[in-house]
């Protein structure tokens, strides 16, 4: 089995797990990790893609995922903050369906 | 000059945001017009060019591809960067009064409204696929973070649902990014056109972009994140989220599907597009008629007006691109002025249940006014950008002989009809209902003003419709060259 | 000086009624003498104006305003001899019923609004009367829905708002019709302007079955303001609005709009040589020979003097459209001068009622014994309305039955004269047991709610019905006359049939 292979049944895992805690979980901070662990699926197929580990892997791809990985830090970062200030006014961190809205 | 002017486009509310947080408290006001007010001024160099040459383009501090970021602007672009300028500026208005920049909530306030309008220039001047991505983020971040300023649980609610459905969807947008890389090498927008060939890789990229688009567009089935969030947002919030930051997604999949993907044969995926759209129009509206809330009918009624944004899809046509183009800017005038209204309203009397509204003409006749003017103009009644964008559409249906979007197009008009005469019925001619208190606070004139501009505006659009379709034919995809 | 002053003459003409509607709304509710001065400055200037144009026009000139909507789609405001006749009508009756309103609504609440909508109103169906091509036509009859609207449902209770949205389901699911008819028929011809004989005759016939289609969608679509069966439900309901938005729905501004619409596409965009082609005069002929007997049939069971009225309007209407769709001179201009004789003698009849039921409270027929001693001007004013419409000679209706039946048999369709003479029997079969209570029974004792009504308001209010009265005397016993709206009418249909 190739390495190329390797990595995209892992990445598919991955991404299957995360799709998956997201839907099941019910605390913010499970559907947080949900997400960022469907990022790391996708970070890992564009590294997988830009070249084969032994020879000279292309750099794009790599500085991509970098930028990526610096946005995901980040809006974990503001998606934590956010729970927090949700959880500090209701007392819970989890989701409830009421759209409308109080008044 | 023309190079100047995009950077600023992009850097002057940027730093404009940072330098809020620094500077000391009664200096705040005189920033924030300081960034706001040129902005219109900064896009006059760029149209002339646009406008001689049918585009722009410049490579970001000299650095080229792959490594470096390419901007470009051509009509289409352009046309959405001046309905952000003109937004700016008439919701500023508003949120000038509703978040003085010299209090704290103004503080909260400004440099993410900053940043939003920098992350909205810099997503519209992008011109490839990664950048777009990392501009979609940080308008989507700045966005929710706006929601979050309301700091009511249910804005909060609403916010985080928003941010997480948001995440997904941009995951789901770079995995195709990667893919296409993956198959040719480049993340040019224009490039990637002429390399791409119609196979399964490029199909599954296609998809996975388009989906996670539509997610943050809030096009049915996926839009049911957007009630919540628009209609709980902070008012000049609403107004700018329902304007053009849903659109701003539109926009990115008309560029994929014109652009990139142009030339793939793809009938049922057309006609599929076209089918949510009318969805869309049938469920928002439908909602829309039982909501207990003016916000909330709003809201919804944003929904539905976005899928008249995806009919240009299955009818394909020159006519179609411009009824969509125009329809996109229209509704966003009319959609803005009717948000800029309710938040004055919901912020003069506390409450905007509807049953609470009855009588309201008489308190408040200016945004009753704003009010009504918006409503002709989003139901497609003449003399208004409504009105024209919705004939657009029905010649485009007609040219093709597509009975059924041209009955689904006049049904969509029926029914805008149908919820907002709902409103303006409670509002000016019910009588007031007694035991309610009367307390009310006057919305500063201001606030008024710059709901009625927006509605104006958007009346006058219908006038004022052959610079625009001009633009927009220069900006068709089957005209010029990628 | 003269051509800027043909171009913007028309546009000017539309908007004083505008402006002074918008003036009204931030003059605000309190400032009655202000809004009564813009009211009736407005309504003086505007006839002053459509004065000036009809000298111009008699002059050979064509006042004419044009922009561009859209590419090859021009907003087009245009004065021939047609839109004069429309206009002369609506801008008199304007003035009559402004004053007649003022003094009704005296002493009800949100005046303001009232009068702002009802200038406006005005301003719609001017926009109408001087629309020089469908697509301008269809702008002014969306905004004229816009602006009735809210005169219908003014009153704000239960009754007024569901009214109001049953006028708005019919009026704007017929405007949706209305425009799918308009976006195909801009497919096939293009926008071009009104012309007389028909702007699209040149298609002619290999696009016959499309021409029907868009026929039938235009019919629908101004059928509904014509309150055409079976699209007549909203206007009876509408009855629930104040006497003089009535007048104005029955006698000047929607159901009018509608007919005239109709007049529009048979004689100007089709061309009646064309109507007669494809075989379409005959089936709109039968549906308002239908119209005019189920309305004429239904108004003699109302027991509301207001409903009954209203389904005689569903009844009425529907001899202008008989005239133009039976086709030849005769008829048409038995049509079109219905158009003017039966706005005056509606709003008459109109006006009185109003009277009635403001200084007495008689709403009901049965309440009517005896009025014509207690208010006898208001009711000989009623009696020439209601003689006017059995088509009792010399007032005007008679003019136009006898032009109907003459042209319908000119026109080789004998049948119409059975249903002119079913109908002239049912009119008499509902107004003349009012004219026995009115004019023969005794009086009650007590009338139902009886008012102080100050002298200026009478006078204003009686004086406007007894003014619409003389006039629809005049127009029939005057019909021979240069100006009268019979020679005017005979004027316009010879462009028609050359």
């Amino acid at each position: 089995m190739s390495s190329a292979v390797l990595f995209v049944i892992v990445a598919a895992l991955l991404f299957g797990i995360g799709v998956y805690g997201l839907i099941i979980a019910g605390h913010l901070l499970r559907k947080l990790f949900a997400i960022n662990i469907m990022g790391n699926a996708i970070f890992i197929l564009m590294v997988a893609a830009s070249g084969p580990l032994d020879g000279k892997p292309d750099a794009l791809p790599q500085a991509l995922v970098l930028t990526g990985i610096v946005i995901a830090v980040s809006a974990t970062a503001f998606a934590l903050a956010l729970m927090v200030r949700l959880y500090q006014l209701t007392g819970q961190a989890s989701l409830h369906n009421n759209e409308g809205g109080d008044d | 000059m023309t190079e100047a002017a995009l950077a600023g486009l992009v850097f002057l509310p940027l730093l404009g945001a940072c330098l809020l947080l620094l500077v000391p408290r009664q200096w705040r006001t005189a920033l924030v017009l300081l960034v706001v007010v040129p902005l219109p001024v900064l896009l006059l160099p760029i149209t002339a060019v646009v406008w001689q040459q049918q585009a722009v383009q410049m490579a970001v501090a000299g650095h080229a591809l792959p490594l470096g970021i390419v901007w470009r602007v051509d009509a289409l672009s352009l046309l959405l960067l001046w309905l952000n300028a003109f937004l700016l500026v008439f919701v500023g208005l508003q949120a000038l009064t509703r978040f003085p920049p010299a209090t704290p909530a103004g503080l909260r306030f400004w440099p993410l409204w900053l940043l939003l309008a920098a992350g909205i220039h810099a997503l519209l001047l992008s011109a490839d696929l990664f950048n777009l991505y990392v501009t979609l983020e940080l308008v989507t971040l700045a966005g929710i973070g706006l929601i979050a300023t309301s700091n009511r649980p249910a804005a909060l609610q609403a916010a985080m649902r928003y941010l997480l459905l948001a995440l997904m969807a941009s995951l789901l947008y770079l995995l195709g990014v990667g893919l296409i890389y993956a198959e040719i090498g480049t993340l040019d927008l224009y490039e990637a056109g002429n390399l791409l060939e119609p196979g399964l890789l490029p199909a599954t990229a296609m998809v996975l972009m388009i989906t996670g688009l539509l997610v943050k567009a809030a096009i049915f089935p996926l839009h049911a994140w957007l009630p919540a969030a628009h209609g709980n947002a902070p008012g000049p919030v609403s107004a700018l989220l329902s304007a053009i930051v849903v659109k701003v997604s539109i926009y990115i999949v008309w560029r994929l599907w014109f652009w990139t993907a142009e030339g793939w044969p793809m009938p049922a995926l057309e006609l599929f597009l076209g089918l949510l759209g009318a969805g869309a129009i049938l469920y928002g509206s439908a909602l829309a008629l039982v909501q207990k809330r003016l916000k909330m009918v709003i809201a919804y009624s944003t929904v539905a007006q976005l899928g008249y944004l995806m009919l240009i899809f299955p009818l394909a046509s020159l006519l179609a691109w411009q009824a969509a183009g125009f329809h996109l800017v229209s509704h966003g005038l009319a959609k803005a002025a009717l948000f800029v209204a309710a938040g004055n309203i919901l912020a003069s009397l506390g409450t905007d249940r509807l049953r609470r509204l009855a009588g309201l003409d008489q308190r408040l006749p200016l945004d009753v006014f704003t009010l009504a003017l918006a409503s002709v103009s989003l139901m497609g009644l003449p003399p208004s950008g409504g009105f024209i964008g919705k004939w657009l559409f029905l010649q485009a249906a007609w040219e093709q002989g597509a009975w059924g979007w041209m009955a689904l197009i006049a049904l969509g008009g029926l029914l805008a009809a149908a919820y907002l005469f709902r409103i303006l019925a409670l509002t000016c001619f019910h009588p007031r209902s007694h035991g309610h208190s009367s307390r009310l606070r006057e919305p500063p004139s201001r606030a008024s003003l710059a709901g009625l501009l927006l509605a104006l505006a958007a009346i006058g659009l219908g006038f004022a419709s052959a610079p625009i379709l001009t633009m927009l034919a220069s900006a068709w995809p089957g005209v010029i060259a990628p | 000086m003269i051509p800027l002053l043909l171009f913007w003459l028309p546009l000017v003409t539309v908007l004083v009624s505008a402006v002074a509607g918008l003036a009204i709304f931030v003059a605000g509710e309190r400032r009655q003498r202000l809004r009564t001065w813009l009211n009736l400055a407005a309504a003086v200037l505007k006839l002053m104006l459509i004065a000036l144009i009809g000298l111009l026009v008699m002059a050979g000139h064509t006042p004419e305003f044009r922009i561009s909507l859209l590419p090859e789609l021009d907003l087009v405001l245009r004065a021939d001899a047609l839109s004069m006749l429309f206009a002369t009508l609506s801008a008199l009756l304007w003035l009559v019923t402004t004053i007649y309103a003022i003094a009704y609504l005296e002493h009800a609440p949100n005046r303001a609004r009232f009068f702002g909508f009802f200038s406006l109103c005005v301003a719609s169906t001017m926009g109408i009367a001087m629309a020089g091509n469908l697509v301008t036509f269809f702008i002014f009859y969306e905004l004229l829905t816009l602006t009735t609207w809210p005169l219908v449902v003014h009153t704000g209770t239960a009754a007024a708002i569901a009214s109001g949205r049953t006028y708005l389901r019919y009026t704007l699911t017929g405007s949706a019709v209305f425009l799918i008819g308009l976006v195909w028929l801009y497919g096939l011809a293009g926008g071009q302007d009104f012309i007389a004989g028909g702007t699209i005759s040149e298609l002619g016939l290999d696009q016959d079955w499309s021409l029907r289609i868009i026929f039938l969608l235009l019919v629908i679509g101004m059928g509904v303001k014509a309150a055409l069966f079976p699209l007549h439900a909203w206007l009876p309901k509408a009855m629930v609005a104040p006497a003089p938005v009535s007048a104005l729905l029955h006698a000047v501004a929607v159901v009018k709009a509608g007919a005239f619409g109709l007049v529009r596409v048979i004689e100007d965009v089709y061309g009646p040589a064309l109507v007669s082609e494809l075989g379409l005069g005959l089936p709109l002929a039968i549906a308002a020979a239908f119209t005019i007997i189920y309305g004429s049939a239904l108004a003699l069971f109302q027991t509301d003097i207001k409903k009954r009225l209203a389904f005689s309007t569903v009844s009425q209407v529907s001899y202008i459209i008989l005239g133009v769709a039976i086709g030849g001179p005769v008829a048409t201009i038995g049509g079109l001068v219905h158009l003017v004789h039966q706005g005056l003698m509606k709003i008459t009849l109109f006006f009185c009622a109003g009277i009635f039921a403001n200084f007495l409270g008689v709403k009901k027929i049965s309440q009517l014994d005896g009025i014509g001693r207690r208010l006898p001007w208001t009711s000989a004013c009623f009696t020439i309305g209601a003689l006017g419409m059995i088509g009792l000679p010399p007032v005007a209706g008679f003019i136009s039955k006898w032009y109907l039946g003459a042209g319908a048999v000119a026109a080789g369709q004998p049948w119409v004269i059975i249903v002119l003479v079913t109908s002239t029997l049912l009119n008499a079969a509902y107004f003349l047991p009012l004219l026995k209570r009115i004019w023969l029974h005794d009086p009650p004792r007590q009338w139902p709610a009886e008012v102080q009504v100050s002298r200026l308001e009478t006078a204003a209010m009686v004086g406007s019905s007894i003014t619409t009265a003389l006039f629809s005397l005049a127009v029939g016993l005057l019909a021979g006359f240069p100006l009268s709206p019979l020679n005017w009418v005979t004027g316009i249909v010879t462009e028609y049939f050359p």
